[in-house]
C-alpha cells in the first residue's frame, strides 16, 4: 500500500534562493513511483503527456482522486520525450482549430498553474511559402483559420527574411523565400517538464503513478472492460482509457478490436549547441523540413515520416539525409555544424490526420490517439477532453467531433492539405 | 536504404516501393453496410511485429506483390506476388 506523499515545496524564485543556500538539501522527490493498488476508479494506459495530464484533469476537475497511470517504461520516454516540442493551433477545419487553440491557451497558463517552468515560449513559427502556389493555398488557409478565431498572418518575403535572416534571400536558390504564414503565439517548450510538471501535479492530489507496468490484457466481464492484467498483476478499475499513440492498434488488438491507424516512425535531431542565431520556428511546406533553436542553443530539426509502417524507434537514414539537404538549402551557414543526436518515435498516423477520442468498441475502454505528428502541442487539451470522457461517459463539447463513428459517418476532418505535420 | 526482394525484379531499394496496407484485407460484398465499409477502408490491423502486407513496385515493374515483414525489426521474411 503507498503511504501519503511527503508535502511538496513550492517551486520559486525564493526557494531556489533559498536552496541555494541550504546547498540543496531541502528538495523533496516531485513525484512517487507506486506499487498499484487493487483497483482504481480509473486507469489510464500510458504515462506520457496525454495520460498525465488526463490523470491531472481527472482529479483536478472532475474530483477524482483513485486514478492511476500505467506506464511500460519511464514516464515521458516515448514521443513524449522524442518529439521537437512545438506548439501552435494553425489548423484549417474549425474543429481542430477549437481543441488545438485550447490547447496553446492552457499552456500559456501551465507553468503557473503547474507551478513548474514548462520554458512556453512563444517565439512564434513560420511557415514558409516558397512558390506563388504556396502563397495562395496559404492565404486560403489563413482566411479559414482567421474565421475560427486564430491568430495567423501572411507576412511578405520582406518580413519572412526578417523573422529568419540566416534563410538563403537569393531569388534563384532552391527554396526561394516568396512570404511565410506566421502564428506568433505558437512556439516550443520543455517537452520533459511538462510531463515532468503534470506528473508532480496529479502526484500531489493523489494520483498514482506507477511506472514499469505493461499492460498485457483486458480482464473482461460480462462484455465489459473491467480490469487490465499486467506485469504487476490484474487491477480493476471503473473505467480505463488509453493514451499509448503509437502502441494503440497494439491494445486495440489486446481488447479484440481493429483502429485506423497506422504506425511509422517520425524521426528528430540536434545539432552542436551554438550563440542565439535563430529567434522563431522554421517550417517548409514544401519539403517537410523545419528547425527551431532550445534553449540549450542546440538546433532542433525534424521533417517528414519515414515512408515504411514501423514499430522500430528510429529512423532511416534516407529521411534524415533528406531533411538536412533541405534545412542546408535553406539554411547555408548550418551546413557547417555538427549533428549530436538523431531518433526516433513511433507515431500513430490516422486517415485524416486527426485524433482519435471517444468509446472503444469494448465498453469501459475509451481511446486518445491518432495525433500523429503532433500530439505534443496537444497535451492539455488532450488531457482536458479525455479526463471530460473518463469521468462522465460522455464526449467533452470539443471532442465529439473526433469519435471514431467519424468514418463511418463520413465526416472526416482532413487535416492532411496543411502541408507542416507538427 | 533497405533492400526488398521483388519477385519480379530481385533485389531493389525500398524507395521504389509504395506501401499498401494489409495483405489480408477482403473487400466486401456491394450491398454492406457503412460499418463494414468503414472497416474495410479505413480500419487495418498495423501489426507490432510480423505482418503481411501489400506493396506497389511503383519505381519498378509496377506490380503489386506482398510482403511478409517484421515492423519491429524491419527484417523481410518473405516476398511473393500479389495472391488474390
Amino acid at each position: 500500500m503507498s503511504a501519503t506523499p511527503p508535502r511538496k515545496s513550492h517551486y520559486s524564485a525564493w526557494s531556489l534562493l533559498r536552496e541555494g543556500l541550504r546547498g540543496q538539501r531541502g528538495w523533496t522527490p516531485a513525484w512517487t513511483d507506486r506499487d498499484p493498488d487493487p483497483a482504481y476508479d480509473v486507469i489510464v494506459i500510458g504515462g506520457g503527456g496525454h495520460g498525465l495530464a488526463t490523470a491531472y484533469y481527472l482529479a483536478r476537475t472532475h474530483g477524482i482522486r483513485r486514478v492511476a497511470v500505467l506506464e511500460k517504461g519511464w514516464i515521458g520516454g516515448g514521443n513524449t520525450g522524442r518529439n521537437t516540442t512545438i506548439i501552435r493551433s494553425n489548423y484549417f477545419n474549425p474543429q481542430s482549430a477549437a481543441l488545438y487553440d485550447l490547447s496553446v491557451r492552457l499552456y500559456e497558463g501551465l507553468s503557473r498553474e503547474l507551478n513548474y517552468n514548462i520554458m512556453f515560449s512563444q517565439r512564434a513559427i513560420m511557415e514558409i511559402a516558397h512558390t506563388d502556389a504556396d502563397l495562395e493555398s496559404m492565404a486560403r488557409a489563413a482566411n479559414a483559420m482567421r474565421i475560427s478565431g486564430i491568430d495567423i498572418e501572411l507576412v511578405d518575403r520582406r518580413e519572412a527574411l526578417a523573422m529568419a535572416p540566416l534563410m538563403d534571400a537569393s531569388p534563384d536558390c532552391r527554396w526561394p523565400v516568396r512570404g511565410a504564414l506566421v502564428q506568433r503565439r505558437g512556439g516550443t517548450a520543455r517537452h520533459d517538464a511538462v510531463a515532468w510538471g503534470y506528473a508532480r501535479a496529479a502526484d500531489t492530489l493523489g494520483v498514482h503513478i506507477i511506472q514499469g507496468c505493461e499492460v498485457q490484457g483486458f480482464e473482461i466481464e460480462a462484455g465489459r472492460a473491467v480490469g487490465v492484467r499486467t506485469n504487476r498483476g490484474t487491477i480493476r478499475a471503473g473505467r480505463i482509457g488509453m493514451a499509448v499513440a503509437g502502441n494503440s492498434s497494439v491494445l486495440a488488438e489486446l481488447g479484440g478490436f481493429r483502429l485506423p491507424l497506422q504506425s511509422y516512425t517520425l524521426q528528430a535531431m540536434v545539432s552542436e549547441p551554438l550563440e542565439p542565431c535563430l529567434h522563431t520556428v522554421v517550417m517548409s511546406t514544401s519539403n517537410g523540413a523545419y528547425v527551431s533553436q532550445s534553449d540549450k542553443g542546440e538546433l532542433v530539426i525534424g521533417g517528414n515520416l519515414d515512408r515504411n509502417p514501423s514499430y522500430a524507434q528510429r529512423g532511416s537514414f534516407a529521411v534524415t539525409q533528406s531533411v538536412l539537404s533541405t534545412l542546408v538549402e535553406m539554411f547555408p551557414s548550418f551546413a557547417t555544424l555538427k549533428l549530436m543526436r538523431q531518433w526516433g518515435g513511433t507515431v500513430d498516423a490516422s486517415p485524416d490526420n486527426s485524433p482519435l477520442i471517444g468509446p472503444t468498441p469494448l465498453p469501459g475502454l475509451f481511446l486518445n490517439c491518432g495525433w500523429g505528428t503532433g500530439g505534443f502541442k496537444a497535451i492539455p487539451a488532450g488531457g482536458t477532453v479525455f479526463a471530460h470522457l473518463l469521468a462522465t461517459g460522455n464526449h467533452h463539447p470539443l471532442s465529439a467531433a473526433f469519435d471514431l463513428s467519424r468514418f463511418t459517418t463520413g465526416a472526416l476532418i482532413d487535416e492532411s492539405h496543411a502541408g507542416v505535420q507538427h | 536504404m533497405q533492400v526488398f526482394p521483388c519477385p519480379f525484379c530481385g533485389e531493389r531499394p525500398d524507395a521504389e516501393f509504395r506501401y499498401g496496407g494489409d495483405a489480408r484485407k477482403a473487400r466486401p460484398a456491394r450491398d454492406c453496410s457503412d460499418a463494414e465499409w468503414a472497416q474495410y477502408m479505413h480500419f487495418r490491423a498495423n501489426t507490432r511485429g510480423e505482418s503481411l502486407e501489400l506493396w506497389l513496385h511503383a519505381a519498378g515493374c509496377g506490380r503489386w506483390i506482398e510482403i511478409r515483414r517484421d515492423t519491429a525489426s524491419h527484417v523481410v521474411i518473405a516476398t511473393e506476388p500479389m495472391n488474390r
